[in-house]
């Protein structure tokens, strides 16, 4: 059985300490025995207790202090308890990490990553259920990834602190249990390859099947349940769906991404985000230009409601993304031309 | 509590070497241009000058090494001359002009160059400041991380998020607060309760105030506080009465004239020329002709380039 994501994250960091010895990891409550909200930083202040520090309650305060190690030549990555109170990091984010990558006439490279838990389906509330990554969108200097079962972090954070950008990880919540995926395999019909410049595109289609009815775009929060609505798709509606899930959200890959959704001319971008000014609507209107002349359908966008999102289960649901809105939408392209 | 309240200074200055005297007079005969300039419409964007604090920079600046890290802020033409005494560079950085040190990107508020860093945003580089100390504790013991700020900036909480952690972390980190007396328009009584000793102590964090504009003064008054913000590798806030003398950027000071009078009264400028006026009479003319080749020579050169490479 392959491991849990929150597993691999765990032994990422672990590894990552082990072989730049010039990376600190700061957040709230990381050290052990607590080891984190979510217990991705479990054991490691056991290993490292200079570099793995807990820190107050201080997210501003504390992404100021990475960005100050990553100006001194440094590696750090930050955990922030919730993606919600990134907010309170969005000055030294905005204004002091990403710029500083350029706003001095010269490279300077900022060897800085902000985790971030992030989205719904636990009942925390509006305030503790977010998927904040669509305000980070387009920031000069900043990069934004997210985790995936198909991605492994270790690759993707080292991947992200060698660039010098900062970025920001958004981390599902609803991931962390859930089990990685490995050696290509999703099921009995799905397979998966990783394409583009350092793989950074997990692509899932039927085993052996090139031409899909539909692309499905979604990063890896939904990547599980992407795979699920395609599974559905085939065996209900006779629907063949590509499902691609990039590490890297932003700055878009365009040059992975396109080529699929041309040949099959008819694209849906799943998130979480509640709408308005999303990621997706980025992709789309790259897609809308560059692939006008391929496309049989219009870029479709699923999204969560524009709503605060409710603590109540049965409330949650009717705000964030659900399975069937993302089969629907899909049916819906499908059958529309 | 306010620089206001303090009576102008009666007794006369200390006679300063001819290397301090000097860069007090390059910072102001160099921002007097700035302002010359932009009289002229010869600039572009904004600035802001610290005429009538200069000596806060040029006090600190034997106590500090290259090793060290300087944080400024947007107030910053001082502390970047007394570094590197380098106004061609600064000005080009102002004017956009070939050989800036920023390539014209950074601007007046924005400029890196070795271990000096300024940015535009009030109290950001407080934590950034903790960050680098908390670094410079680990790896070159002995160095600290120094922060100019002003009495308006203590209404950022990022200030006090970075003080909480450098006083938990035993941290290298020295606040330099150069208290005017007034954030940008807003005089420090209507916008700072309590006071900065009072909340430096509510951290415990050691304080100190000091009143003098007197370079010598407040230079032996910082020397032991930069000995132990050293050896014990532990944050200190120096608190320095001083007086804008200027407008907050260019022409928009708002303050009563009996207010800037007061302000005028404890200028080290008037007072030092009064005091010693052959030595200061030789240098100010001296230093008001290298700004005035230096602006010639400045403005006569090509546009700033920033690379394709260099754009982050």
């Amino acid at each position: 059985m392959a491991e849990r994501v929150v597993e691999n994250l765990n032994q990422a960091l672990h590894a990552l300490l082990a072989d730049d010895p010039a990376l600190t990891v700061l957040g709230e409550d990381l050290v052990d025995p607590y080891g984190g909200a979510f217990k991705v930083t479990r054991g490691l202040s056991a290993r490292w207790p200079d570099r793995v520090l807990s820190t107050p309650l201080s997210e501003g305060g504390i992404v100021g202090v990475a960005g100050g190690l990553a100006l001194a030549g440094q590696s750090a990555i930050v955990e922030i308890m919730f993606s919600d109170f990134v907010a309170l990091a969005f000055d030294q984010i905005l204004n002091f990490a990403s710029k500083s990558t350029a706003m001095y006439g010269r490279r300077v490279p900022m060897r800085l990553v902000v985790r971030c838990p992030s989205g719904g389906n636990r009942g925390y509330g509006p305030t503790h259920s977010q998927s904040p990554l669509k305000h980070f969108v387009g920031i000069p200097g900043l990069s934004l990834h997210e985790v995936s079962p198909f991605h492994d972090n270790r690759a993707v954070l080292a991947g992200m602190l060698a660039t010098g950008r900062p970025g920001l990880l958004f981390e599902d919540k609803v991931l962390y249990t859930s089990r990685m995926y490995a050696d290509g395999v999703v099921d009995e019909l799905f397979r998966y390859d990783l394409i583009g410049p350092d793989g950074d595109v997990a692509r899932v289609r039927v085993d052996e099947e090139e031409q899909a009815d539909c692309v499905l775009v979604v990063p890896g929060g939904l990547a599980a349940r992407a795979v699920a609505v395609a599974r559905e798709l085939l065996l209900r509606d006779d629907i063949v769906c590509q499902v691609l899930v990039p590490s890297r959200l932003w700055p878009l890959d365009t040059d992975t991404l396109l080529p699929p959704i041309a040949r099959a001319g008819r694209v849906v971008v799943a998130e979480e985000s509640t709408a308005g000014g999303t990621w997706g609507a980025e992709l789309a209107q790259v897609v809308h230009r560059r692939l006008w002349g391929a496309l049989r359908a219009p870029v479709r966008l699923v999204h969560s409601a524009d709503s605060v999102i409710p603590t109540a289960a049965h409330l949650e649901r009717t705000v964030l993304v659900q399975d069937t809105d993302i089969r629907q939408a899909v049916k819906e392209v499908v059958s529309g031309d | 509590m306010t620089a206001t309240r303090t009576e102008a200074p009666t007794i006369a200055p200390t006679r300063l070497a001819d290397a301090d005297l000097d860069l007090l007079l390059l910072i102001r005969h160099f921002e007097l241009a700035l302002l010359d300039m932009f009289g002229r419409g010869e600039l572009h964007g904004t600035t802001h000058t610290c005429l009538g604090q200069e000596y806060v920079p040029v006090a600190l600046r034997p106590l500090l090494t290259d090793d060290d890290f300087v944080f400024s802020n947007h107030r910053g033409h001082g502390h970047y001359l007394a570094r590197f005494a380098d106004p061609h560079g600064l000005l080009a950085e102002v004017m956009g002009r070939e050989g800036a040190v920023c390539q014209g990107v950074g601007g007046s508020q924005h400029i890196l160059r070795d271990r000096y860093l300024s940015t535009g945003v009030q109290g950001e580089s407080v934590p950034v400041a903790a960050g680098v100390a908390l670094h410079l504790k680990r790896t070159e013991p002995g160095r600290l991380a120094l922060v100019y700020l002003g009495d308006g900036t203590w209404g950022e909480g990022a200030v006090y998020e970075a003080l909480n952690m450098a006083a938990l972390w035993g941290l290298p980190l020295l606040l330099v607060v150069e208290n005017n007396g007034i954030a940008q328009s807003t005089p420090t009584v209507a916008q700072l309760a309590g006071s900065i000793g009072g909340r430096a102590r509510a951290f415990g964090v050691d304080h100190l105030r000091v009143t003098s504009t007197d370079t010598e003064v407040v230079r032996a008054a910082l020397t032991p506080v930069l000995r132990r913000v050293r050896e014990r590798s532990t944050p200190y806030v120096v608190e320095l009465l001083t007086h804008r003398v200027g407008p907050h950027s260019k022409g928009d000071d708002s303050r009563r004239p009996e207010e800037i009078a007061h302000a005028r009264a404890h200028d080290w400028y008037a007072r030092y020329a009064q005091a010693y006026p052959e030595q200061f009479g030789v240098h100010d003319e001296r230093q008001r002709a290298y700004v005035a080749q230096v602006v010639a020579d400045v403005a006569g050169r090509p546009a700033s380039r920033w690379a394709e490479a260099d754009r982050g």
